[in-house]
């Protein structure tokens, strides 16, 4: 038997109504490791390229990790892949805690979706058996419910469920799939408008079985040690202590966070005139005004999620967490500073399963053009979408979800809507491949913008993270350099491993001599040896992986782009005045990158390095 | 230390114990449990469990030894009974065919049925070692007596009172 691994997929057909189970060898799982790179070579093995992103052809894909249901820190994670109907290319996104324990249980590594049910369906892994059951009365209502009445209609907590609110019912198209009521920890690209295509709202899981592992006690000592550690660690205190806000302060005050759809980085100037002064949005005022309590997803000692409470207000009664990612989306970016809306927003976007920086960013984006006067009052069916209207915000977020009136464009994502908008406003919409910029200005962050043009699923916060060692100034943010390139890829493969094994960035603390650690820990629990150097390239296969589904998909070397916005308007203002890129820079960091990489001066993987990798058949395919 | 000692204090029995305020919700303890006693991860195998109620109410439950527990009460077949000296429930394996009336009966759902044996299962505080408290992440586990809870809660109530009047 295999440890560690379940060794088996479930492959599900909505059309036919056909479930069946295929085994994963071990070379299979000692190449790809699991979670992402599981979900990658599958999505590139049974989705044909080309497909409309909303079609039954496109394939979901639901995996864990080999870390999953043990005691690791932070390993209860998952992510789902598929054609991104936002980017065309590759989409995914992660989720944590008990959805993944409860699949990994039931005995899976991976789930595979494809076709398309004839009506609103959900389906129930109960260990092997695999129920297809109506979702009509489900349909149409919100992720919190659907969470609750599949557990009352099944009556029992041991049931976890990823489910899809109204906007992916809708096909908006990023959408998110939200699982564990509000712990779900990343929505991007569109995946919940993929299961709505499907006409799948919900993905039910039990599980009973025990994972058992090759090394019990070995493992047991270790995680104890590990637990003391992260405690201690710099990261995990910050995260512990405030969650992202904490490390969010540091962008916020640094002339790092975009203001207005990125008119300014100056958030003492900006706030300056508002009732809740930035000075206040420090540790302390935070933790007294609204912080409750944090909460942790499973198998995470740190607990980032902080669940803010308020007390007063027009938002009095609310509870939800507060991520940087949303206090910048949904806050800064709208011009909003009053932070009791901007933890209503996000439960508005969670509750109705919208990825919470996509809609603020195209929120933004009509904000500007409101502005501008390119959208009046009769475009926005009288909303008036000033920056800093709180109010307009509660109502724009459901008419997105719903597709109603503007909401119907602005659901179309940044890139699309301004396509159709027009007037101008292609300029000011801040996507890369079409994925909404996450909350860094990258204007004054240089490293942080090569990162955010090449990431294999767009504006990409999490698949380089380069803005930490840019803010602390480990290298210079308002300088590209030569080699820059390179330390843009290393982060990448290395945190593409740990989306292979599916823990959580924020577990860096933990290790010392990550490649190493991490082998141990992978030998402890599947029995199977590999090297630190095995596990370090197993991160480099699978960005390369994606990278040639991209190419399959159509991808040349300007889809690496960057908005016009950062070139053409250098920061007006603060700390980080006039810093903007130039084509020729942007040019250079390309090349220096795809150097790096080993791949041709298009940005094409060459046959040799595909190879290399161990992707012989992908070579054939894709490689030059 | 006398075995009396380590098992209980003044008489009082132990157990373990959860500050709701300090526990995240982690779920680490169900799977240290279920690790140590069954040889695997299963949290439906765990003596402990812990409850999540959203969005920020966790807290880990396990048996509190009771001084007249319902449990042996209720069993039909005499198959529990509680240790003198340590108050810890004990199971005679043979005797118990999983009704589980005493799940029922229990107040605090500290009793559970082994989904594989198929009889009861509830915390034996590891031999007065329980391992779920040394795993717990932020220390929200203890091992106390009825008094030592008393205590902390008291000296909780009254230390905000105290610095007012010292300011």
């Amino acid at each position: 038997m295999m440890y560690g691994y379940s060794g088996r997929m479930l492959v599900v057909d909505l059309t036919s109504k056909k479930t069946k189970i295929k085994a994963i060898s071990e070379v299979f799982c000692r190449k790809f490791i699991g979670g992402n790179g599981f979900s990658i070579s599958f999505l590139y093995e049974h989705q044909k390229p080309g497909i409309d992103p909303l079609s039954p052809g496109n394939v979901l894909v639901f995996a864990v990790g080999p870390f999953c249901g043990t005691v690791i820190p932070t390993s209860a994670k998952y992510v789902v892949q598929a054609k991104s109907p936002l980017t065309g290319f590759q989409g995914k996104s992660f989720g944590s805690s008990l959805w993944s324990l409860a699949f990994r249980r039931a005995g899976y590594d991976a789930l595979l979706i494809k076709g398309r049910a004839k009506k609103p369906t959900y389906i129930f892994i109960d260990d092997d058996i695999i129920e297809f059951r109506d979702a009509k009365e489900l349909w149409g209502k919100d992720c919190w419910e659907t969470d609750r009445i599949i557990r009352d209609t099944i009556g029992d907590d041991n049931v976890q469920v990823a489910t899809i609110g109204p906007a992916g019912e809708n096909l908006v198209r990023f959408a998110s799939i939200v699982s564990d009521h509000h712990h779900e920890d990343d929505g991007r690209t569109g995946m919940g408008a993929v299961m709505g295509s499907k006409q799948l709202k919900a993905v039910v899981v039990r599980g009973s079985k025990t994972v058992e592992v090759a090394k019990l006690n070995e493992l047991l000592d270790l995680c104890r040690g590990y637990y003391k550690k992260v405690i201690k660690g710099l990261t995990s205190t910050i995260m512990k202590d405030l969650g992202t806000i904490g490390t969010g302060i540091e962008y916020l005050s640094n002339y790092a966070t975009p203001i207005r759809n990125f008119q300014s980085t100056d958030a003492f100037k900006e706030s300056a005139p508002m009732d809740e002064d930035i000075r206040k949005i420090s540790t302390e005022w935070m933790r007294e005004q609204y912080i409750h309590k944090s909460v942790a997803c499973a198998i995470c000692p740190i607990g980032c999620d902080h669940i803010d409470f308020i007390r007063t207000g027009p938002y009095k009664g609310v509870a939800y967490k507060m991520e940087y990612q949303g206090m910048y989306a949904l806050g800064t970016n709208c011009g909003i500073w009053y932070l009791p809306a901007i933890v209503k927003a996000g439960q508005l976007c969670d509750t109705l399963g919208i990825d919470v920086i996509s809609t603020g960013v195209v929120i933004a984006w009509a904000m500007e053009c409101f502005e501008k006067r390119i959208l009046t009052l009769k475009d926005t069916g009288g909303i008036d979408l000033s920056f800093g209207n709180h109010e307009a915000l509660m109502e724009i977020i459901p008419k997105i979800a719903h597709r109603e009136g503007l909401g119907d464009i602005l659901a179309e994502g940044v890139k699309r809507a301004s396509e159709k908008i027009g007037k101008g406003s292609e300029k000011i919409a801040m996507h890369s491949k079409g994925l909404e910029f996450p909350g860094f200005d990258v204007r004054g962050l240089k490293t942080t913008a090569l990162s955010f043009a090449v990431s294999t699923r767009g504006a990409d916060h999490i698949s380089a993270a380069v803005f930490g060692p840019e803010i602390r100034g480990r290298i210079n943010r308002f300088r590209f350099e030569k080699g820059q390139g390179r330390f843009v890829a290393e982060k990448e493969n290395n945190l593409t491993l740990y989306n292979l094994l599916m823990i959580c960035r924020f577990s860096g603390d933990l290790w010392i001599s990550i490649y190493s650690e991490l082998a141990h820990l992978y030998a402890l629990v599947t029995g199977i040896p590999l090297t630190a150097e095995e596990l370090r390239t197993a991160g480099e296969r699978v960005w390369n992986m994606e990278k040639a589904y991209n190419i399959r998909e159509g991808w040349t070397r300007k889809d690496d782009s960057l908005p016009p916005r950062v070139f053409n308007d250098p920061i007006p203002d603060g700390g980080a005045k006039g810093s903007h890129l130039t084509k020729e820079e942007f040019d250079f960091m390309l090349d220096d990158y795809y150097v790096a990489r080993g791949w041709t001066g298009d940005g094409m993987p060459t046959r040799k390095k595909l190879i290399e990798l161990g992707l012989d058949d992908v070579a054939k395919e894709v490689g030059v | 230390m006398t075995l009396q000692r380590k098992w209980a204090s003044k008489m009082q029995r132990k157990f373990v114990v959860s500050d709701s305020e300090q526990c995240i919700g982690c779920q680490i303890c169900d799977y240290v449990c279920s690790a140590v006693k069954e040889g695997g991860f299963n949290p439906l195998l765990s003596r402990i469990r812990t409850v999540r109620i959203e969005p920020a109410f966790n807290i880990s439950m396990a048996c509190r030894l009771c001084e007249d527990p319902t449990c042996i009460k209720s069993c039909p077949r005499k198959a529990l009974s509680k240790d003198e000296k340590t108050g810890i429930i004990k199971l005679d394996e043979a005797k118990c065919n999983g009704c589980a009336w005493c799940i029922e009966t229990c107040e605090f759902g500290a009793i559970a049925l082994h989904s594989v044996k198929k009889t009861i299962i509830v915390c034996d505080l590891c031999d007065g070692d329980p391992k779920c408290l040394s795993y717990c992440p932020t220390e929200a586990l203890s091992l106390k007596t009825p008094e030592e809870i008393s205590q902390k809660t008291r000296k909780k109530t009254i230390m905000p009172l105290v610095s007012r009047i010292s300011e």
